[in-house]
């Protein structure tokens, strides 16, 4: 049976992990190839690395080191940050990464998404999607430029509608992070998520909110998503991977031992 | 032991993470679309990603075809390099190498499975095998796919998910794994090594 995936996110700047709360106030955490080693050896599924400074500042992330990481770690890894054309994304998975995660370039240019689809496949082309629930108006938005709160926009888009295109353009995967939760740690967005995972028939992943285990149980139990991706709680050490899947195997969720 | 491993490159990406978890097993392995340097390796790895059709184009634009056919050593192809062992593809109705003798078939969603299967599933190793070697049935691998063999007399193993399929085909000096063994943890690792151990 395949198993639900737990997936640390390392947020990177300027070549060192570092996480915010709320997408703001960035504090560093440690260097990228021993954190993404530490979590490998304690049972992660999969790492996404994000470079979040890379669409402000239109750049793409530097491959020296994905290169580093491609060369050590035995467990897969997708990179995120100012991939806009194919030739980025060319770049980043010839350097050793197996995926790659656009977010705002898709948001300006969807058509990228089809592009990619047909150089690389599907199985590699993540679409990340910050989502927002605007109390106003009672909907998900999705934002774009999330990796700075000054450049942070709306797009003009509804979060279920962007979801559904990014399938039809033929992407593989979507991480979802609602961007209420991100890093507030009272749980994941369950039933936004569920929705999305009812709406689309690739694998969802679900961000933004993790604070104890059961939110991770609940999230795979109810939204039924592919996998969780979590960074604050993992990095603090609150809470660490092996216990954290020892607990959801107990609970009967499918995990990898 | 100084074994080396030639890596075939048919200008699909990803060829980086099959070559570090060779080195990481201390065995040299080179990335080569050259006949003569792939005729004459002692190990060969067919990898891939992308499309059935995008990578047979590109073994048949480098004139690999025949090359990688006639191999007597022994031969890993992996994810996609595994599909085009196979003598078709339902992936945009390609011709492959016909070494399985056997179609590509796109994986079944009956039941809202969702697709491309993708992350760690059990194998069911039907056979010993001498790439299983050492590593308990029901071992977890890291898959990313939407297309399979299916399952045929040459399937040493195979997984369940929507429905049945191979997972890992051997005859004579060809084996094919589903599978990602280059990013499959340590489990992974000793499918690989097995392969540079392999004596036919």
């Amino acid at each position: 049976m395949l198993a639900k995936r737990i997936i640390p996110c390392l947020d990177v700047r300027e070549g060192k992990v570092v996480k915010g709360v709320k997408f703001k106030d960035h504090r560093i955490m440690g260097d990228i190839v021993p954190l993404a080693l530490r979590y490998a050896n304690e049972g992660a599924d999969e790492l996404v690395l994000y470079d979040i400074t890379a669409s402000i500042e239109e750049r793409v992330v530097s491959s020296t080191w994905v290169r580093d990481v491609a060369r050590q770690l035995d467990i897969p890894f997708s990179v995120a940050g100012g991939i806009k054309s194919v030739d980025d994304a060319r770049h980043i998975l010839e350097n050793g990464a197996d995926k790659i995660s656009i977010n705002t370039p898709a948001l300006m240019n969807p058509d990228l998404i089809n592009q990619l689809v047909d150089h690389f496949g599907s199985q590699c082309i993540v679409i990340g999607v910050d989502s927002f629930y605007d109390a106003v108006d009672g909907q998900y938005h999705v934002y774009s430029h999330t990796g700075d709160v000054t450049a942070s926009r709306r797009a003009s888009r509804r979060t279920l509608d962007w979801v559904t295109e990014t399938v039809d353009r033929g992407a593989g995967e979507i991480v979802v992070n609602v961007m209420n939760n991100d890093g507030v740690r009272d749980g994941y967005d369950v039933p936004h998520l569920k929705t999305i995972r009812q709406t689309v028939s690739i694998p969802v992943i679900a961000s933004g909110g993790a604070g104890r285990t059961d939110h991770f149980t609940e999230v795979f139990r109810e939204a039924d998503v592919s996998g969780a991706l979590a960074a604050s709680v993992f990095h603090s050490g609150e809470i660490a991977v092996h216990d954290l899947k020892s607990d959801l195997s107990r609970e009967g969720i499918c995990v990898r031992m | 032991m100084t074994e080396s491993v030639a890596v075939v490159d048919t200008g699909c990406a990803n060829i980086a993470s099959v070559v570090f978890a060779f080195e990481r097993l201390g065995v040299h392995a080179a990335v080569t679309s050259e006949a003569s340097q792939i005729a004459s390796a002692s190990r060969v790895v067919l990898p891939g990603v992308g499309s059935a059709g995008a990578g047979m184009k590109g073994i048949r634009d480098l004139n690999l075809e025949s090359v990688i056919k006639d191999l007597k050593c022994p031969v890993l192809g992996i994810c996609l390099g595994m599909q085009m062992m196979a003598t078709e593809s339902a992936e945009s109705n390609t011709d492959c190498l016909g070494i399985f003798e056997t179609t590509v078939e796109k994986l079944s969603n009956a039941g809202g499975t969702v697709l491309p299967h993708m992350g760690w599933n059990t194998v069911d190793v039907k056979s010993q095998s001498k790439l299983f070697g050492g590593i308990p049935d029901s071992s977890r691998f890291y898959f990313v796919h939407s297309y399979a063999l299916p399952v045929i007399p040459d399937t040493t193993a195979s997984c369940m998910y929507g429905s049945t399929f191979s997972v890992a085909v051997e005859r004579e000096n060809f084996f094919g794994v589903q599978f990602h063994p280059e990013r499959s943890g340590s489990t992974g690792s000793k499918l690989l090594e097995n392969f540079v151990g392999i004596q036919l």
